[in-house]
């Protein structure tokens, strides 16, 4: 059983393409992450990935809303509490209650804080504990331990240690070494190799 | 062989170039040859020699109000095939329209300033190419709003879409708002003769002027939109290798 | 889908301004325009219903960009995208925090500026009801500007060169009806006009302002 299929995958940003012919799979319990240097298309490929955008080629076989994204934007409003901002991120999904994800970034003592008042860090935090409430099989994560401190990082590792042994699988773009039994898969030898005649990916590239 | 192979840039690049000095050619000696034609019809008794303005006027108006309908039917062909030459020539079509309303204003308020006494009356027919504008400008400014050339024709296509059915709902709310000064329709095929052949044969060729010259400039502007892209392409795999 | 709601509306309570400034906007207005046109109550009467709801209209835009644009910002919409909320019930229930912020407290003053405006008693009762059948639209197809409009830079203007003509219909039947409302005339036309607008545009919008969001998102 797998949770995540992609085959021979081409994303595109801004009708370019960025990387191409990526496949790989991912089973309950793995986690893959990817490498690649600055402007290789990680971004791309996760929210292509989660559902955001299109992909150019190839396909993604997944189930119906088993994704759980997470990016730079944590999707905070500062004028509610630490409470109500996983509160209603959690109802908006179907998930359960707020403590378990609260405790597990070590919020609780921040919890009636206003979202506004939190260090970056501490944000970063909250927009982690938001994946327990969202309770998807499938995390998506775009660089989750930037302005996180050392101790941060442990508990996010434990979080996803946690995650995998209850059946679930990451993908994850990263460039810290999180401790986990993660495969790697580094997407520079997938970057797109100009313009193939056979395979004509958008408009732009269709006059070659 | 079906019409979407036109769809292809470069086959349609390679017909719209050879086609388009006929095309131009034609544009010049029907507008040329009814406006002329025109000028040189006697004088209405009623109206004196401004009834001369009806051969600029009335194809103006007319095309204003096609040009809206081809943009809406070539959204359409985006949203649903997907054929760039078709959310292109929409882009193009839309400047060239707006100029057509602005047209039909200009004349309008020209022969009305005479006939009726006012440059301007807030009549239905004059107020719904108000808002006709008014819309070309909107979707206008969005073309050129938008950075990402495919979001750009997406989002102008829904808008076009929206666009047509407010534009037709405003058409019909203001009949009930102000009841107007404007004639009926110049020509109609129900109501018969309305206007006499004098008039009527050179207004046939000027509306078939500006019909051509629409389509002239349409793919002018359309290869040019066209060149446009393939130059970004172009300099997108300079970039990058 | 209540959780949204009920967020959208906490954070206008809390942001401060949600609820009031609309309305302070629509004062404002008001008392403008009898500087502009003269204090008489024969100049004012005939021109109060379209006064009144041309502040509707222009209160109702002055919020409009924050339908979408600061979700946009802190990421939610993201979110939001993949939530298995679908995105045109999204729409929808943005457009109605927008309404119960803007347009509802609108309706509930009007009747005050209906008098600064020296409209006749009789004519309270329509111009009640117009606004409160024609706002919805407002809000309706306001967020469908501001899904087309939502990344881009000096989308603000661009979303009232965008939304303003579509909001003509609305405005001829509304304020026509206060004015037959005024006369004494037959209300009822208009009345069933704005409505079908209104039900169309909350029945079709949605989609139409849901596929514009996922072009923007991507």
């Amino acid at each position: 059983m797998t949770l995540l299929a992609v085959h021979d995958l081409v994303v595109a940003r801004g009708g370019l393409r960025t990387v191409e012919g990526v496949s790989f799979s991912l089973a309950p319990g793995q986690a893959l992450i990817l490498r690649g240097p600055n402007g290789i298309g990680k971004t791309t490929l996760l929210r292509t990935i989660a559902g955001l955008q299109p992909p150019v080629g190839g396909g993604i076989e997944m189930a119906e809303d088993a994704v759980a994204y997470a990016a730079h934007a944590d999707g905070l409003k500062g004028a509610l509490s630490v409470a109500e901002n996983l509160a209603f991120w959690a109802q908006v999904f179907g998930g359960g209650g707020i403590e378990a994800a609260l405790s597990a970034m070590a919020l609780e003592p921040l919890a009636d804080r206003p979202a506004a008042a939190l260090s970056a860090g501490q944000k970063r935090r909250l927009g982690l504990a938001r994946l327990l409430v969202a309770r998807r099989p499938l995390w998506v994560l775009d660089e989750p331990t930037v302005s996180l401190d050392a101790a941060s990082v442990l508990r996010f590792a434990d979080m996803m240690r946690g995650h995998l042994s209850e059946g679930g699988a990451a993908l994850i773009a990263t460039h810290i070494d999180l401790g986990l039994d993660a495969r790697i898969l580094d997407l520079t030898p997938f970057r797109a190799q100009g313009i193939t005649p056979s395979r004509p990916a958008g408009f732009n590239e269709a006059f070659a | 062989m079906s019409i979407w192979e036109y769809a292809n840039p470069v086959k349609f690049m390679r017909t719209s170039g050879a086609i388009l000095p006929w095309i131009g050619a034609g544009a010049a000696v029907c507008t040329v040859t009814g406006l002329a034609w025109g000028f040189l019809t006697p004088d209405d008794y009623r109206q004196g020699s401004t009834v001369k303005i009806v051969f600029l006027h009335v194809p103006a108006a007319m095309m204003a109000i096609n040009i809206w309908v081809m943009m809406l039917a070539a959204s359409l062909i985006w949203l649903i095939r997907r054929h760039h030459v078709s959310a292109l020539a929409a882009k193009a079509a839309a400047p060239i329209g707006a100029v057509m309303t602005l047209i039909g204003l200009i004349t309008g308020a020209v022969w009305g300033q005479p006939m009726w006494g006012t440059w301007w009356e807030w009549d239905p027919r004059l107020t719904s190419f108000l808002i006709l504008l008014l819309f070309y400008i909107g979707y206008i400014a969005l073309w050129s709003a938008v950075e990402d050339p495919d979001s750009a024709a997406d989002l102008t296509a829904v808008l076009c879409l929206v666009g047509s059915v407010f534009a037709l709902l405003s058409r019909y709310a203001v009949l009930f708002w102000n009841q107007g000064l404007h004639q009926g329709a110049s020509l109609s095929v129900q109501s018969g003769e309305r206007m006499s052949a004098v008039y009527r044969y050179p207004l046939y060729l000027t509306m078939l002027g500006f019909g051509l010259l629409f389509l002239a400039l349409m793919l002018v502007r359309t290869r040019t939109e066209i060149r446009r892209r393939r130059l970004a392409a172009l300099q997108a795999r300079e970039l990058r290798a | 889908m209540i959780a949204l709601l009920r967020r959208d509306l906490r954070l206008a309570v809390r942001a401060g301004g949600g609820f009031g400034l609309g309305v302070a906007f629509f004062l404002i207005l008001c008392s403008l325009v009898p500087f502009g046109v003269g204090p008489d109550s024969g100049a004012l009467q005939p021109i109060a219903p379209g006064i009144l709801w041309l502040g509707a209209l222009l209160a109702c835009l002055l919020s409009l960009d924050r339908i979408f644009a600061l979700d946009h910002e802190d990421g939610s919409l993201d979110l939001l995208a993949t939530s298995p909320l679908p995105l045109e019930g999204a729409v929808a229930i943005k457009a109605l925090a927008h309404w119960i912020t803007t347009g509802l407290p609108l309706i509930v003053a009007a009747p005050l500026f209906g008098i600064l405006l020296h409209l006749p008693a009789g004519a309270i009762p329509s111009l009640l009801v117009s606004l409160l059948v024609g706002t919805p639209a407002l809000s309706m197809l306001g967020a469908f500007g501001a899904a087309v409009t939502v990344g881009l830079r000096r989308g603000g203007l661009l979303l009232s060169l965008l939304v303003l003509p579509l909001y003509i219909p609305t405005l001829i039947f509304g304020t026509e009806m206060i004015r037959r409302g005024q006369q004494g005339g037959d209300a009822a036309t208009p009345l069933l006009f704005l409505a079908g607008i209104t039900a169309g545009v909350l029945a079709v919008i949605p989609f139409a302002a849901a596929a514009a969001l996922r072009v923007n998102l991507r």
